[in-house]
């Protein structure tokens, strides 16, 4: 249950997020992992997601690793320079993190620490291309030779959903020319703009040489609603989702807005040249399996068994939106 | 032009980047660029410049003045404008050179800025619209640090551009993301 052993196989993969504390509490990180493990085939740690300060996602990958799920190490170019974005995937590399998903990063002006310095030194393409030179050819992006070569997955976004769409497939394109092997997207709300999107890069031949995991996620509340639409930039929320929440008792949202999600999923796994999907169910880990298992999406094999049992998430009701970024 | 405009454009030069229109057509820069194409009368105006410091400083001014009303420019020393539909990326947030991030508004605007159009849309809509949508397929090599605040257009005629930016599918331009400046990596060499 690795997200290489799903990709070769041609398995549909399953990854989910981890979003690590405000605090030095590894037991956040279990806790998180204890819903997941067996139902995914890889886990996002994010890194300081919508540039809120949280433990590193280097500490919280290999807190995930100890607990049981294979860890996707997000790393962004928001508040580091070449020098520490290579030495942090050499680091990587070094403990045996498996998969490492490059992204530009959520821009300071929104965090916790709107006074700080944006770096912004790479860009994601700029830094998809530096990963892909550490592994396969041994070099830093100055040239010089490194020892031993990291042995990661590399991973990038897009957001298909995101103006000027014409050239959302040609920048995903750039990406895998610069060496991404799988891609996560932005929340797909509007199924037939991602249908677009995908058969423009089928049409661009990323699609074979790069492996597609669609986001989804499920909108609780109408709070949660809003705060997509309007909250969180490069969100795309059609009217018809809209009208649907808005158009079921109070009470029925949240299970209105789970039923959605997974018929997303399913509607999403007859697309040709989707490979997966990326589960975002912020402050909702417990609900995973059960939006997997509706959506006909089988555990994953040889799950390993949990060590303790599993704890609940957040308490129902309790809304987390700081977890919340877009796919830069 | 209305004071607000002018506290932005300074704003605009001394700050963080904050997005530009640029204030010429992509069709002009076009043609302008055609006028500055290297030959060998400007590298050796470039070569010596360099050998001039007052005299590169002065022509360094006015390739400032002239490209930040016109782009915004914020003299990286090693100028897109030519990939990009005449468009700064250097003016993006983000600075980013290989296209939008994922935080674009629905209505094009830029996530910081939600007020002002982000830079790569409007350098997608100008590039294509001059028939030079392909050139934002193109990979940009990262940023040399090193070269701000100089003068791209001595860099430029003296060559120090022909690997800021290479074809997607060019397996034979290795190197593909060191830039060959003739600037060796420290500790690269011995």
């Amino acid at each position: 249950m690795t997200l290489r052993g799903a990709f070769e196989a041609g398995r549909f993969a399953v990854t989910a997020e981890i979003g690590p504390p405000r605090g030095a509490d590894a037991e956040a990180i279990t806790r998180k992992a204890d819903l997941l493990r067996g139902w995914v085939d890889a886990a996002n740690v994010t890194d300081n997601q919508g540039a809120h300060v949280r433990m590193s996602s280097f500490a919280g990958s290999l807190l995930a690793m100890r607990a049981g799920v294979e860890p996707v190490m997000q790393l962004t170019c928001r508040d580091r320079n070449r020098i520490a974005l290579q030495s942090d995937l050499l680091a990587a590399g070094a403990l045996g993190i498996p998969n490492v998903l490059l992204l530009t990063g959520d821009h300071p002006r929104f965090g916790d620490h709107p006074d700080a310095a944006p770096v912004f030194d790479l860009d994601s393409t700029q830094l998809v291309w530096a990963a892909r030179s550490l592994r396969d050819g041994g070099t830093l992006a100055s040239g010089r030779e490194i020892g031993a070569r990291p042995d990661w997955l590399v991973g990038a976004v897009e957001n298909p959903f995101a103006p000027p769409r014409r050239f959302r497939a040609r920048r995903l394109a750039k990406k895998v020319a610069a060496g991404a092997e799988f891609v996560q997207t932005q929340y797909v709300f509007d199924v037939d703009v991602f249908t677009t999107w995908l058969a423009e890069l089928r049409d661009l031949g990323v699609t074979e040489r790069c492996r597609v995991l669609a986001g989804v996620g499920p909108i609780r509340s109408l709070r949660v609603l809003e705060f997509l639409r309007h909250g969180v930039p490069g969100i795309h929320v059609p009217d018809q989702v809209v009208r649907r929440l808005r158009g079921v008792p109070a009470d029925r949202v949240a299970a209105e807005g789970v039923t959605m999600c997974v018929e997303t999923i399913q509607q999403l796994a007859e697309l040709p040249g989707v490979a997966g999907v990326h589960l975002m169910a912020f402050g909702y880990e417990r609900g995973v399996p059960e939006i997997l298992e509706r959506a006909g999406i089988a555990p994953r094999p040889a799950p390993r068994p949990a060590p303790r049992p599993a704890l609940t998430g957040s308490a129902p009701g309790a809304v987390t939106t700081e977890g919340l970024g877009h796919a830069g | 032009m209305a004071t607000d405009d002018l506290t932005a454009d300074a704003a605009a030069r001394r700050g963080w980047p904050r997005p530009f229109r640029p204030r010429i057509g992509a069709r002009l820069g076009y043609l302008l660029h055609a006028g500055l194409a290297t030959n060998r009368l400007y590298a050796r105006v470039a070569a010596w410049l360099e050998r001039r410091p007052r005299a590169y400083a002065a022509f360094t001014t006015v390739e400032r003045v002239t490209k930040q009303e016109l782009f915004g420019c914020r003299m990286c020393g090693q100028c897109a404008l030519p990939a990009t539909g005449y468009t700064c990326p250097m003016t993006c947030p983000k600075q980013l050179r290989n296209g939008p991030c994922g935080g674009v508004s629905a209505s094009g605007g830029c996530e910081v800025h939600p007020e002002l159009p982000c830079v790569w849309v409007v350098a997608y809509e100008r590039s294509e619209q001059a028939g030079h949508g392909a050139d934002l397929d193109l990979l940009q090599r990262p940023v040399d640090q090193r070269l701000r605040d100089q003068s791209s257009w001595v860099n430029y005629w003296q060559g120090r551009d022909e690997d800021l930016w290479t074809a997607a599918d060019a397996e034979g331009a290795r190197p593909l993301l060191h830039r060959e400046l003739g600037l060796h990596p420290v500790g690269g060499v011995r």
